[in-house]
């Protein structure tokens, strides 16, 4: 006699197969879609790419040729600022709820940093435009705070992600060499840490790169050269793309097209990096 | 004799130091914590006063109008509700089957090499910006979809107003399946970090009994899972609802509703996207803030009850 799975038990198998051929169709398609949407944009963008598309103004309406070195210079002048404002901020968050704050007011800072990264990055454009660029003209700095407010919970949880995995006896071999906590802190834990609070901040300046809804009320009338001075509407990238892609004009698609590649390219290679270096960092810290 | 006060001197001089630094380290963490709070409560405020103008003339009844007329000064928000609500439906559809099933391949089945590539891509998809990925939709996937799937669709399933219209490149079912690609990665990500923390020991006693591998996910994993679950698709119903990019490049625009998917339209979020230049009264920027304020508590609100259900769900964790 031999013992073979029949009826009840191979439908359960059978079954059983089915599931997780689905559920490994539905990662592949997932990592298909990215494949797809990369591939389009660069199959679509590469042929316009060029030294001068990169170097060169905007083109003025409906003109042939032009560049994008306004934007590339914007873009890098808003994300800058917000990183100078969220980056020491969101450190400094992220250190009183690690280190100091406890109980109810512990709970309710974290939840304000959890509410702020869900808030929808439209309400942050109105907020920023209400506040400051309604009944004035608009202005880069507008778009940089809105952008900071973007980057602030991001830098925060990634901050307290590695605090988190410092261990408690780095902190109390430093009390108990005598050293106070404002020395442990800046001393002992920090340093330590530093490369999961940088990787954390290049993933935010990556997310804030290709953010468009904080941007779009505040500086998006714009001349076409390079401009420097953040108290002026700064061109950008992501604005730019949005608005050319509800041009009708085929060209502006085609423009649309290359400097979504080069953001794309600036987003995909800082987050892919990071991942990395702090998937190095927590192993370093971990165990 | 003489060096005694000396080294007592320094003490204090230290001590001093410590606590003064201590001090000013908490002062300014503390102070960095309350300028966080400070802006969000800023956020809340501009948004409703700003709306105030829309409120006082339109009231709650705003909610329900239907018109958004910049001549007459009528608005109504209606038309974007229904639509926020019909796209992010559509999204929630499509993502979440997909995203568990994707957490399930993560965390289940595949092999540990491919796991981490696997996994850091699914997330690279949502490192894409918003507004790359309405480009892509609008052009690449708009008129792909209108071309072979709304008109099976339609062929099939044609007898049920959503899908009795005819095929078009923008609207409001290729919105919903934009949002889908950015809900995926989020629902996925947090669903494959809660199906490890499943203990082991519970899985292969399934196994032991003779589960086959669904068996024990359904039973064990997906059953044990299934608060977090509801936290991860309501945080990605959040991102749904606040989309705004991507939405108003691939939904057409209209302040209308229909049953029929396949036709344009609007969301609340992708009117005010889609005013950033138009809105020339006061009143018509003061019902674009009010259109935000309705987001706001959207926002607020699925982003609370994500946490309260994280919280609750991690004491019967720690009960258990």
């Amino acid at each position: 006699m031999t013992l073979r799975a029949g009826g009840r038990a191979r439908r359960r198998r059978i079954v059983n197969r089915l599931v997780e051929w689905l559920a490994t169709l539905a990662a592949l398609g997932a990592v298909a879609m990215l494949a797809i949407v990369i591939w389009s944009v660069a199959k679509r963008g590469a042929g316009v790419l060029s030294w001068g598309f990169l170097t060169e103004d905007l083109p003025l309406f409906g003109q042939p040729g032009g560049g994008i070195a306004p934007l590339i210079v914007g873009s890098a002048i808003l994300v800058g600022i917000a990183t100078a404002i969220a980056l020491p901020v969101g450190m400094c968050i992220a250190i009183f709820l690690q280190e100091f704050a406890r109980g109810t007011v512990r709970a309710a800072i974290q939840l304000v940093i959890d509410l702020m990264a869900g808030l929808p990055s439209i309400v942050l454009g109105i907020f920023v435009f209400g506040l400051l660029v309604y009944g004035h003209p608009q202005n880069g700095l507008a778009g940089a705070y809105a952008l900071a407010i973007v980057m602030l919970p991001l830098i925060t949880r990634a901050t307290q992600e590695v605090l988190r995995l410092v261990p408690d006896s780095q902190r109390e071999g430093a009390f108990a060499l005598g050293a106070s906590r404002w020395r442990t802190v800046l001393g002992v834990i920090l340093p330590s840490t530093l490369g999961g609070i940088l990787t954390g901040t290049v993933l935010a300046v990556a997310r804030a790169a290709g953010e468009t809804a904080p941007l779009l009320f505040v500086t998006s009338i714009y001349p076409n050269t390079i401009q420097w001075d953040p108290r002026h509407a700064l061109p950008n990238m992501p604005v730019q793309i949005f608005i050319w892609s509800e041009s009708p004009d085929p060209n502006d698609h085609k423009r649309a097209w290359a400097t979504a590649l080069v953001l794309i390219l600036f987003v995909l290679a800082t987050s892919l990096i990071s991942r990395a270096v702090l998937a190095r960092t927590r192993r370093n810290l971990g165990r | 004799m003489s060096t005694v006060p000396a080294i007592e001197n320094l003490r204090s001089r230290g001590r001093f130091r410590d606590w003064l630094g201590d001090r000013l380290l908490v002062i300014v963490t503390a102070t960095a914590s309350i300028v966080a709070v400070v802006v969000m409560g800023a956020i809340v405020w501009k948004v409703v006063d700003a709306s105030h103008l829309a409120f006082s003339k339109f009231g709650i009844a705003f909610l329900w109008g239907t018109v958004w007329d910049a001549n007459k000064g009528i608005f109504g928000a209606l038309p974007g509700l229904y639509g926020t609500v019909v796209t992010s439906l559509i999204a929630l559809i499509v993502a979440v089957p997909f995203s568990i099933a994707i957490a399930l391949f993560l965390s289940e089945l595949a092999p540990r090499g491919a796991r981490g590539v696997i996994g850091a891509l699914v997330e690279t998809l949502a490192a894409i910006p918003s507004v790359v990925l309405g480009l892509w939709g609008i052009l690449v996937m708009g008129p792909f979809v209108a071309e072979h799937i709304e008109p099976w669709l339609h062929r099939t399933l044609g007898f049920i107003p959503l899908f009795s219209g005819s095929p078009q490149s923008s609207g409001v079912f290729i919105a919903g399946l934009v949002l889908a690609i950015m809900v995926v990665p989020i629902v996925a990500s947090i669903c494959r970090e809660l199906f490890l923390s499943v203990p082991h020991d519970i899985e292969e006693g399934a196994l032991a009994l003779g589960a086959t591998r669904w068996e024990m996910v359904r039973g064990v994993i997906l059953s044990s899972s299934r608060p977090g679950i509801a936290a991860a698709v309501i945080l990605g119903l959040g991102r749904a609802i606040g989309e705004a990019i991507a939405v108003t490049q691939v939904i057409g625009a209209g302040w209308t509703i229909q049953w029929n998917l396949f036709s344009t339209g609007d969301t609340l979020a992708s009117r005010i996207a889609g005013q950033y230049q138009g809105a020339a009264s006061n009143i018509q920027i003061s019902s674009l803030f009010y259109l935000g304020a309705i987001l706001l508590v959207f926002g607020l609100v699925t982003n609370l009850i994500a946490q309260v259900i994280v919280r609750r769900f991690d004491v019967r964790m720690g009960g258990n």
